[in-house]
């Protein structure tokens, strides 16, 4: 009896002098000053291995500095996080994105770059126009741009070309809000009832719809990033008073009940699933088991649309140009620094490394995402195009003059989110009429900022 | 003498709790007066949390959010409950007076075995508009297609039926394992007498069952009001809040608006309904006191 105590009194020490080991580890890093590691943190599980390359040349670079990558999914990276901060155990460097960031730079968790952008003479306009500007705020540098992605039209090939559709008929389409334009034409082309008859045949049966023409996205926050935002933003929509930053969202303006009205439309003529019909599965799903023709995607979907888990080929169109254009969104990644790190100049090396042509061009060569300098972009497109893969509409909208806008970076990001969606969803459910909706959202989200 | 030794025997006793009891302290003790402090601050997990009084609390009962997401966790608990009580005991009661099978009753089991996930997952293909296999079976028989998670009207009861499929046969085993405890004597006279099954099982099994019956009831009324994992996989509270139940609110806002004060006070209010729902079933009840005694 008195052994057994003894044996677990020896093994219970033994525990706690493990555990006071696992945590000085980090402290003995500090101190000693020459070996340091590095966390890091990311959520996109296609793009990890391409950064794990990237850590590997910097560690051979710099011999004492390592990096942990850790990679979490998207809906839990947030929470996981932000409970890191919170207790005051954040990684060294991690990933940001234009609605999250912004309650980290209010609390004060993000390191200012701005000094050693200016002390290292970082060249900001080797970047994509405007993803460097997203992260400022008051002279103060929050990040260093690390990809970017727009949008674009993704069809099945297949589904189209019986229709006498192909990549020619899709390249230069139009969009209004009254009849569609030609985009709607081709939606409604594209549409197929049980009896093989299309959208645009008298004899169109839409109750029985087998392969719906277009596939709209209603789990979209408050940008519609996926959809009714590029619609809206063609007819000059602007979230904001000013963005970033701004205090004062838009939401009432009547341009963009017009669009969502338009989407009722295409569901109201058997184009579209009906929101309490829709699938709970996502859009790719459905366009892999052919019940979509059409949708609108990110090119950070590229390798699932074109990659080898793709059950029927796919292609990439342009977005329809609208009555001020072709619009689509372009949204920026960054790297951050955690301000309360022990390690600032060793992440920022890190971090400059990240947003340099080094690192940018081993990630443009795996073709995974388009890297925010420009010269590594076209990398990436020609790492796409050796892989038989075009993706030539990505990289047009984003070059294109006034092709693209920016998603709104304000405060409350998440509060806004989940209110605008649910005035859309029930707008688009018919509960409300659109205008009343977005109204009424806009001045929930407004009075947040009070 | 005797005084001493009993005293010993407690003391021992203490002992032997201690574990449990560091393990209630830590885990549920200090994070619940925690949580109660958390319910009076503006704390935001990035914050220093500073007191603000009831606001919290005054805030809630103005958010029409909080009382649509009572609402609709009221309805699925009727929904769930209803159905899964009225099913378990129906199986118990054939258990009970068919067979004592132990395949039937493992059988039983396996549905709660399977991880909440998983199971939602699962019901989530299954139940699909486009992709799943209950709308194909409609649409041969020319119905259809009905959006079980993507239509405001069914999206409740279809949660309901996922979880009342999950939880039926544990239910109705520990109903059976109460009717166990019911004298066979009592139904072999009722039987010379000619009464029939259903009678017995009104007039013997149902009453004679109460204290189990109460706490079971009890018990799946909490873990009713809880109803989280299942909409967090399939509908995400969606469509337009429909599914919001209350454990998705807090969520919500706890993790996702790292609102913690205000989701902290959201889950005190949901203690004390809980608190008083138990109260007010236990009396009902009476399910400390066994008829059998």
């Amino acid at each position: 009896m008195i052994r057994r105590s003894r044996a677990g009194a020896a093994l219970l020490s033994l525990a706690v002098v493990a555990g006071l080991a696992a945590c000085s580890k980090s402290g003995d890093d500090a101190s000693s000053g020459d070996a340091v590691t590095l966390d890091y943190w990311l959520w996109d599980d296609n793009q990890k291995a391409s950064y794990q390359a990237c850590a590997d040349a910097f560690h051979a670079d710099n011999p004492n500095i390592t990096i942990k990558i850790t990679q979490s999914a998207w809906d839990q990276y947030w929470q996981n996080l932000t409970t890191q901060v919170a207790a005051g155990e954040a990684p060294d460097v991690w990933t940001n994105q234009g609605s999250y960031y912004p309650q980290f730079v209010t609390s004060g968790q993000i390191l200012d770059l701005q000094p050693y952008v200016k002390a290292d003479n970082v060249d900001l306009s080797q970047y994509q126009a405007g993803l460097a500007e997203l992260f400022e705020k008051d002279g103060k540098r929050y990040g260093l741009p690390k990809d970017w992605d727009t949008m674009a039209v993704v069809y099945n090939t297949d589904l189209l070309k019986a229709q006498g559709l192909d990549a020619a008929a899709l390249k230069d389409l139009t969009w209004n809000p009254t009849d569609g334009g030609t985009f709607e034409q081709a939606i409604a082309k594209a549409t197929v009832d049980a009896n093989g008859k299309n959208g645009l045949d008298p004899a169109f049966d839409k109750g029985k719809v087998k392969t719906f023409g277009f596939l709209p996205e209603w789990k979209d926050g408050s940008q519609g990033q996926n959809g009714w935002g590029n619609f809206a933003a063609m007819l000059g929509f602007t979230y904001l008073d000013k963005n970033p930053w701004g205090t004062q969202y838009k939401y009432d303006d009547p341009r963009l009940a017009q669009v969502i009205d338009w989407y009722k439309g295409l569901i109201a003529k058997g184009y579209s699933p009906a929101l309490d019909q829709k699938s709970t599965l996502a859009n790719d799903a459905l366009m892999n088991a052919g019940k979509g023709a059409m949708t609108i995607t990110g090119s950070w979907m590229i390798n699932s649309y074109l990659g080898d888990s793709a059950k029927v080929k796919f292609a990439f169109a342009p977005l329809p140009a609208g009555p001020q254009g072709r619009k689509s969104a372009i949204n920026g990644l960054s790297d951050a620094i955690w301000s309360g790190t022990e390690h600032k100049d060793e992440a920022w090396k890190w971090v400059k490394f990240l947003a340099s042509t080094d690192c940018q061009d081993i990630v443009a060569n795996n073709a995974v995402v388009f890297p925010a300098i420009k010269t590594a972009s076209e990398k990436a497109l020609a790492a796409h195009e050796s892989k038989g893969r075009d993706v030539q509409p990505f990289i047009d909208e984003a070059t294109a003059p006034g092709g693209t806008f920016f998603l709104p970076i304000t405060d409350k990001g998440s509060e806004v989110s989940q209110i605008v969606q649910d005035a859309i969803q029930s707008a688009v459910l018919g509960q409300t009429d659109s205008a009343t909706a977005l109204k009424k959202a806009n001045e929930q989200v407004n009075a947040l900022f009070k | 003498m005797r005084a001493t030794k009993r005293r010993d025997d407690r003391r021992a006793a203490w002992w032997f709790l201690l574990p449990v009891l560091v393990g209630f302290t830590v885990f549920y003790g200090y994070p619940a007066v925690r949580g109660l402090w958390y319910s009076v601050t503006d704390y935001t997990m990035l914050n220093t949390p500073s007191y603000v009084g009831a606001e919290n609390y005054t805030e809630l009962m103005r958010d029409s959010e909080f009382w649509h997401s009572l609402l609709v966790t009221g309805w699925y608990v009727l929904l769930n409950i209803g159905s899964q009580t009225i099913l378990a005991l129906g199986l118990a009661a054939l258990m009970h007076r068919l067979t004592r099978s132990v395949v039937l009753r493992a059988t039983l089991l396996l549905p709660w075995l399977v991880p909440n996930v998983t199971i939602g997952l699962l019901w989530m293909w299954l139940l699909d508009t486009n992709l799943g296999f209950l709308n194909h079976l409609l649409g041969t028989l020319g119905l259809g297609p009905v959006g079980f998670l993507s239509d405001a009207t069914w999206a409740m009861p279809s949660i309901a039926a996922i979880n009342t499929w999950a939880y039926t046969g544990y239910t109705a085993l520990l109903l059976y394992a109460g009717m166990l405890q019911i004298p066979q004597h009592l139904y072999e006279s009722a039987a010379i007498d000619g009464a029939n099954e259903f009678r017995m099982f009104r007039r013997i099994t149902l009453p004679l069952l109460r204290p189990v019956l109460a706490l079971v009831l009890v018990v799946s009324l909490i873990g009713s009001f809880q109803i989280f994992d299942t909409i967090a996989v399939t509908t995400k509270g969606d469509p337009v809040g429909a599914t919001r139940a209350i454990y998705y609110f807090i969520y919500e806002e706890a993790f996702r608006f790292f609102h913690l004060g205000y989701a902290a006070a959201a889950a005190i209010c949901l203690a004390l309904i809980l608190g008083v729902l138990t109260v007010i079933q236990m009396r009902l009840l009476r399910a400390s006191r066994s008829d059998l005694a």
